[in-house]
């Protein structure tokens, strides 16, 4: 028979993979002879002449297609519920497009600001400030921005906030001394008069005889008011102004559903006119209203004219604009996507020197994290030891018996975990059940009780409490399928008890503990409830961080930088885990 | 029955009882010696309790009464690793995350033998059932004839002097069975080891045994060499139990020494040789060999019976034809014949009359 293996004749076993490349080399050495026989040359062909491949991929088609129609459902839950939110949560830890979208000006012109020179920003940039916020406080968004730009330096959100209300002072400078020339510069339609077409201008005169005819007959009159349209030539005349008032215009008819015929333009265009009156010449202009336009020109050209100082403004508003601070914190968070959450979630934070870790006072997520780790591992050794007899027990036990043990193990799950935990607060406290019988006995003095909750011991308890079947399940199912005779044939080849165990069971029950740690590792990593109710101070996680983040606090982008840092972590380990232990020894189940 | 407990016997069960529950016995007094370098079989249908006998014996149970011996010493309430035994289970229970030099060096190691003997004694072991290349394989990388000649090679390396196994060759094909078969008696005899082997087939039993224990119903049936318990049935479960059989009931006519006569219930008379029934007019089932049924009338002795038989089915089975008659009302009355070629071929449906030496056809218990 063959000699190939060196096993002698009695080898009559199944062939080894060992064969097969014995039988290929030979194969392959046969004197001289091409490699390659006739079915060698290009795909295996099927009878119809197609290739194999491709008929076989075509044959499995609808096998495919039926097995995708039966997951899309559950597919399609866990893209929406799952995978969906997690992208989102990854996305808004960097992005930061608030500040470029509500202040678009005030970014661009500190761009070319340098922050490190200890100046004030110029009068361009504050105003680009003026437009910017002028227009977030008219949309109402002022206010989101000043509560993101808080988080990063204290105060700025009641600076928004004023600033939104301040801002009007400067146009009503303009609007008063123009009004006291003119009463038609505070009113809706010679301003429409002034800005818009002849013919959209005809249509409203129109529209409001028809309502006023329509009212003396006491009919139903329904017309909406005729649409406004900007003249095409007052932009050459008033740039500025025409630019600001087709913003008024548009707002007027989006946001208010309202008219720029019945409503009076914002205080910003009449400062925009002022500057369009400085810097222009309206001497040519002969549309509509040129006579107040001209007359307005002479005032502002008059040395009595009154003009307003941005800078001096803003600091009037809030002398925090005077800050270098606010400046560089709003030229810091410019651009669209940001590391600045990130650098928060690790305890440091941007400065004009780049990242740095902040004042020791201040940090906090660090020593988080590490505690979260920390008391993780303690709870998932804890689990184990507690696991492994009972698991040990429960598969040795008859049927029956270990079925009965089973529901008892089972028993907390059907128990709200808000239940288990308050019994626990119960159970721990310094006037609780245990105290009270340690005391009884004369263990402990009544003035010495022991402090067992709120605290890290209080988490550690409770949670290898709720988290102890994830690790018996795992245990009992990898041990019920380790055959007693593993152990017998440990003996009778003359191992003791604990040999038999420690170099025959144990090894092969490995997988059960490692599917186990993993479980309880990776649930107890972001447990919230449980720390939140008995972790007091020391003994919360950094899950409660991130749901203070959410729900309190509402700064999500720093949550969720949290729950990536915990994300990566926990894939770290699994990595780590899997090149260690090997993520093919963990096992569920048989 | 099963002979007593002797002086010199290597391994002795004297009265042994085992119960689970309390309330029935598996094993009802069980009395045997062996010799050293005997390789004796425990046969018997499942639940006859040959194999909680091997386990008393290895000690993973315990006996609920008597005495188990090894080598002249009790050892009921010795531990089973400070045994000694080698022993090799039904699935081979090879340590799976072991290597298979692992696995050898294992009852090594715990019997603290040195690292350089070690080696030498793995490899030793592993030469003996010619496994020498495959020390660093798991044994899931093993084919099933691979992994019994390593779990053999287990059980032999720290050289035992006895060694149980617990239908080893179970799990493997008919041909590879055979083999392995030949390979472990050979292996036996060459290291002089004392064997209790325990299988439910009975081939395997009969070409693998110096003596084989017959188990039915906790107890010891018939303890025989081979040829005996073949040829000389001591009862008719045995009879039936080993190998094919014939049967047919009647009640004891005359008992004249060492034959008698039986008038069956259909109203036939036979000879045979009466083995466990002693009085006239005691039932009995009479048991026959199909190859020892003749129907070649020259060939018959003078004055022994005949019964009258129809040729049922012919089966041309190449060695041997199988033949099956109707005797006595009895449909599944079989004869086999060699492969001869003067051989007759019966023809379904013909008559004829057969008959048989005394000595071949015994008178057993009623069962």
């Amino acid at each position: 028979m063959s000699t190939l293996k060196g096993s002698g004749p009695q080898t009559s076993d199944a062939p080894t993979p060992e064969d097969a490349f014995h039988e290929a080399a030979a194969l392959d050495a046969r004197e001289g002879e091409p490699p390659h026989g006739s079915g060698n040359d290009g795909p295996v062909l099927a009878a119809d002449g197609t290739p194999l491949k491709r008929s076989l991929a075509r044959a499995l088609r609808a096998q495919k297609m039926r097995a995708l129609a039966l997951i899309a459902p559950l597919l399609i839950f866990v893209l929406l519920t799952f995978i969906a939110p997690i992208a989102d949560m990854l996305f808004r830890s960097v992005e930061n497009q608030i500040v470029r979208d509500t202040l678009p000006r005030t970014v661009e012109a500190l761009a070319d600001w340098d922050d490190t020179s200890g100046e004030l920003p110029d009068n361009a940039v504050f105003d680009a400030a003026y437009t910017d916020i002028f227009l977030a406080a008219e949309y109402k968004i002022h206010t989101r921005l000043g509560s993101r730009l808080n988080y990063e330096l204290t105060g700025v959100s009641s600076l928004f906030r004023k600033s939104g209300r301040g801002l009007d002072d400067i146009g009503e400078v303009y609007l008063d001394q123009l009004e006291d020339l003119d009463e038609n510069w505070d009113e809706a339609l010679p301003w429409a008069e002034l800005m818009g077409t002849a013919d959209s201008v005809a249509a409203y005169k129109a529209w409001v005889e028809a309502e006023d005819k329509a009212r003396e007959n006491d009919e139903d009159f329904n017309d909406p008011i005729p649409a406004f349209e900007m003249r095409d030539g007052i932009a050459d005349v008033l740039p500025r102004t025409a630019e600001m008032y087709s913003r008024f215009a548009e707002f007027v008819r989006v946001e208010d559903e309202d008219s720029p015929f019945e409503e009076e333009p914002w205080t910003i265009v009449l400062t925009r006119l002022y500057e369009d009156l400085r810097d222009g010449d309206v001497s040519s202009y002969d549309g509509p209203r040129a006579e107040m336009l001209k007359a307005a020109d002479e005032l502002v050209d008059s040395p009595d004219f009154q003009t307003a100082d941005l800078k001096s403004t803003f600091e009037e508003i809030d002398e925090d604009w005077m800050d270098l601070a606010v400046w560089r914190t709003i030229k810091t968070y410019s651009p669209a996507y940001t590391s600045g959450y990130f650098l928060n979630a690790v305890d440091m934070q941007k400065t004009p020197d780049g990242p740095a870790l902040r004042d020791e006072d201040e940090r906090i997520y660090g020593l988080l994290f590490k505690r979260t780790m920390f008391m993780s591992l303690v709870i998932t050794f804890s689990c184990i030891a507690l696991a492994y007899p009972v698991a040990y027990l429960l598969s040795t036990l008859p049927m029956r018996t270990a079925n009965l043990l089973m529901i008892l193990v089972l028993l907390p799950f059907w128990t709200s975990l808000l239940v288990r935990t308050s019994a626990w607060k119960v159970m721990l406290q310094q006037q609780g059940v245990i105290n009270d019988v340690l005391v009884w006995l004369g263990l402990v003095d009544d003035a010495a009780r022991l402090v067992m909750i709120n605290n890290q011991l209080g988490t550690i308890i409770a949670m290898t409490h709720i988290l102890l079947p994830f690790m018996i399940l795992p245990m009992y199912s990898v041990m019920s399928t380790i055959p007693p005779t593993y152990v017998r044939a440990a003996k009778s080849l003359g191992a003791t008890n604990w040999t038999a165990f420690w170099r025959v069971y144990f090894p092969q029950s490995v997988p059960g503990i490692g599917a186990g740690s993993i479980l309880v590792f990776i649930l107890s990593i972001g447990y919230y409830i449980t720390p939140e109710i008995v972790g007091g101070t020391t003994g919360t996680f950094i899950s409660n961080r991130i749901a203070y983040h959410i729900s309190s606090s509402l700064n999500w982008g720093l949550a969720a930088a949290l729950g990536t840092i915990l994300l990566a972590v926990v894939l770290i380990l699994y990595w780590a885990y899997d090149r260690i232990v090997g993520i093919d020894n963990v096992k569920l189940g048989g | 029955m099963a002979d007593g407990a002797s002086g010199d016997a290597f391994v002795a069960f004297e009265r042994v009882q085992k119960s689970y529950d309390g309330e029935t016995l598996v094993v009802k007094d069980l009395n045997l010696s062996m010799p050293k370098g005997e390789f004796l079989t425990m046969l018997g249908p499942s639940g006859s309790g040959k194999t909680t006998c091997l386990m008393m014996l290895a000690g993973f149970e315990t006996a609920t009464h008597g005495e188990i011996m090894l080598d002249g010493v009790s050892i009921n309430n010795i531990p089973p690793h400070k045994r000694g035994i080698g022993m090799v289970f039904q699935n081979y229970a090879l340590f799976p995350h072991m290597t298979v030099a692992e696995n050898l060096s294992f009852p090594l190691e715990v019997r603290k033998i040195g690292k350089a003997d070690r080696e030498k004694k793995v490899k030793h072991a592993l030469d003996m059932v010619q496994m020498g290349a495959f020390g660093g394989r798991r044994p899931a990388q093993l084919s099933g004839g691979q992994q019994q000649r390593i779990a053999l090679a287990r059980a032999l390396v720290f050289e035992p002097e006895l060694v149980l196994m617990d239908e080893p060759l179970g799990a493997l094909d008919k041909q590879l069975r055979e083999h392995m078969q030949f390979e472990i008696t050979n292996l036996a005899h060459q290291l002089g080891i004392t064997v209790v082997y325990v299988t439910h087939d009975q081939t395997e039993a009969l070409t693998m045994s110096d003596r084989v224990a017959v188990f039915n119903d906790g107890r010891i049936q018939q303890l025989a060499p081979p040829d005996e318990l073949y040829e000389k049935p001591q009862n008719s479960f045995v009879a039936q139990f080993i190998g094919e059989n014939n049967t047919l009931e009647g009640v004891v006519q005359e008992i004249k020494g060492d034959t008698c006569v039986v008038k069956l219930d259909s109203g036939e008379v036979l000879d045979a040789t009466p083995v466990n029934v002693s009085e006239v007019g005691e039932r009995t089932r009479v048991s026959i060999r199909p190859e020892r049924v003749e129907f070649n009338k020259e060939r018959l002795k003078e004055g022994v019976h005949t019964l009258k038989a129809e040729v049922v089915e012919f089966i041309y089975m190449g060695d041997i034809f199988r033949t099956r008659l109707r005797v006595a009302g009895n449909d599944d009355f079989v004869i086999k014949t060699r492969n001869a070629p003067d051989q007759v071929r019966l023809e379904p449906g013909s008559q004829i009359e057969i008959g048989w030496l005394p000595e071949d056809c015994r008178a057993l218990d009623a069962g």
